[in-house]
């Protein structure tokens, strides 16, 4: 009479489509490093003392950054980052 | 192909009984005749060959509404119909000169079992009509489909209503958009939503078709950029979606703008707000705990949702207010925190009454920071009375309330008053609004008549990106 007992899927219907990350270099020399600032308040200053440590280690350094934590950072850094650099460290706050 | 006679019948019905010699006299006919039986295939039992139609498939291809019906096909086609008991009516049909001699000349039919209350859904289901594309989960017999929604993490902590295809059925004809259609990328995993995605989970927050229309421009309206909804979701802060709703479908769909309204007890109130947040959830993933950081959240992330009070014709409503024509139905979303309550029994003029909506706006958020959390204040009928009397409209509320929660700077300072929270020391000579002066203070009129409380609705510290984030108002189409 009914469908009997079945339901329909309310989900995006993904299943788990985790992405594996990949290994973290050996080692960070002849890499480029990507800074990305999120717009936390004083990220910036935290992301300088970062810059600072990473060029005395002779590594090249490049800056991104979105407006505000509300904003995706797909919008406006990720593609840069993954085309120009070869590792990120996020600014990321709380 | 020979012409032919379908009779569709139930013995339920006193006329399809009346007539049961006429069954037998079409079938003595030159004409060839099935008779369909809706509940009792052993009905009429004068005739051989009834054909049981009580799983109703040929009365639902033939979109029977009344038995008895008869029907004459020619070459597999409909060539004429007669619904009730007309003698006139089945004896040109059936090309008989006599027939139903004796019975009365005329009798009214009745409802035919296809087209009563959600059959016609279970219906089109059953016979493929309407293609659902969600994937189909089946259940065993011994399983409860309200705990079996719990186990796959589809609900916000109550219950749901399970999500059949009929009732998702029922629910998209609440809406003329197609079901495929496309509404937008779902946060925080930025999915494709179909409108079908947005029915199935209206059903589960408990909606009636009729407000599909709303619950799609809430959706639709979540998605524009500066509603910044993944940040919403994301933020440690206490806030969710906070709806509000305008114009003509707000009263057609019963929504409460007045005693009670941001409480519960309302089916259209309580479960639009819960639909948005279940599609969050469920289609784009955003899951508390998960992407969901909220140190505390707030119990209107379960559904926070309520009509504004629109009776009074010398108020402008939200939706005027932030643009939309006389008449248009609208949905404001804001970023909303719990209710404060704002308690004055005793300011009787509106300049007494700004003074302390003041006081008691200033502490969104905290007491020493300006331009950060923006709010609705929802004015109560006895409070806006106040205003209302002295001549007061909109905006000479709006701009007295600005100008009172503005304050000088050097009182808002880090570590002025002895507290660490606090504005920058750079403004510690300028005089700071509490408020961003387009979209920062959002004001609406909703409660009951009795009461001089009006509510406080804070909102996100992310609204201190004034650009980025904002309340967003999007028309409702119907």
């Amino acid at each position: 009479m009914s469908e009997g007992y079945a339901l329909r899927d309310p989900t995006a219907e993904l299943g788990s489509t985790k992405r594996q990350r990949l290994a973290p270099p050996e080692s960070l020399d002849g890499r480029v490093v990507a800074l990305l600032d999120i717009g936390k308040e004083r990220s910036d200053e935290f992301l300088d003392s970062i810059e600072a440590m990473l060029g005395s280690r002779g590594l090249r350094v490049r800056r991104y950054s979105k407006p505000s934590p509300t904003t995706l950072s797909a919008d406006y850094a990720s593609s840069a980052i993954a085309a120009e650099c070869d590792v990120v460290i996020e600014g990321l706050a709380d | 192909m020979a012409e032919q006679l379908i009779v569709v019948a139930k013995r339920d019905c006193p006329t399809c009984t009346l007539i049961e010699p006429v069954y037998a006299e079409l079938a003595a006919g030159p004409t060839p005749l099935a008779v369909y039986s809706q509940d009792d295939p052993g009905f009429p039992g004068n005739i051989r060959g009834v054909v049981d139609d009580t799983g109703l498939e040929t009365s639902y291809r033939f979109d029977i509404e009344f038995v008895p019906t008869l029907i004459r096909l020619k070459d597999g086609e409909e060539v004429g119909r007669a619904v009730g008991w007309t003698r006139g009516e089945w004896r040109q049909l059936a090309g008989l000169e006599r027939l139903g001699d004796g019975l009365p000349e005329a009798q009214a039919g009745c409802g035919a079992r296809n087209v009563e209350p959600g059959m016609r859904e279970r219906l089109m289901v059953r016979f493929g009509d309407v293609a659902i594309r969600a994937r189909r989960i089946e259940l065993g017999d011994y399983d409860d489909p309200l705990e079996s929604c719990f186990e796959r993490g589809w609900t916000d902590g109550l219950p749901v209503v399970p999500p059949t295809g009929e009732r998702i059925v029922r629910m998209l004809s609440g809406t003329r958009r197609k079901a495929d259609e496309v509404v937008g990328l779902i946060p925080p995993n930025r999915v494709p939503c179909t409108v079908e995605k947005v029915a199935i989970n209206a059903v589960m927050a408990g909606c009636r078709p009729e407000y599909m229309p709303v619950v799609l421009a809430v959706v639709e309206a979540v998605l524009i950029s500066e509603f910044a909804m993944h940040g919403l979701l994301c933020t440690t802060y206490f806030s969710g979606p906070t709806v509000i709703v305008n114009g003509p479908i707000a009263r057609s769909i019963g929504m409460n703008s007045g005693v009670n309204a941001l409480g519960q007890g309302n089916r259209a109130n309580a479960t639009i707000g819960r639909a948005l947040q279940l599609l969050i959830r469920n289609v784009g993933g955003g899951v508390p705990g998960g992407i969901d950081r909220a140190t505390l959240g707030n119990p209107g992330k379960y559904t926070f949702c309520f009509a504004e009070d629109e009776s009074d014709p010398e108020w402008t409503p939200l939706s005027l207010a932030r643009g939309f024509a006389p008449g248009a139905s609208t949905v404001t979303l804001f970023h909303g925190d719990g209710v404060q309550a704002f308690c004055d029994q005793k300011s009787r003029t509106p300049e007494e009454l700004t003074r302390s909506l003041a006081m008691s706006l200033n502490v969104v958020g905290h007491y020493k920071l300006a331009q950060c959390c923006n709010a609705i204040l929802v004015l109560s009928p006895e409070h806006y009375a106040i205003f209302r009397d002295a001549g007061w409209d909109r905006a000479r509320i709006e701009e007295e309330l600005h100008a009172a929660t503005t304050r000088p700077g050097r009182e808002l300072a880090q570590g002025a008053h002895g507290v660490g929270e606090g504005m920058s020391p750079e403004h510690a000579d300028r005089m700071l609004p509490k408020f961003w002066r387009d979209h920062g203070l959002l004001i609406v009129r909703a409660g009951g008549r009795a009461g001089l409380f009006s509510a406080i609705i804070g909102g996100w510290a992310g609204g201190r990106n004034r650009d980025v984030v904002q309340p967003v108002t999007k028309e409702v189409e119907t």
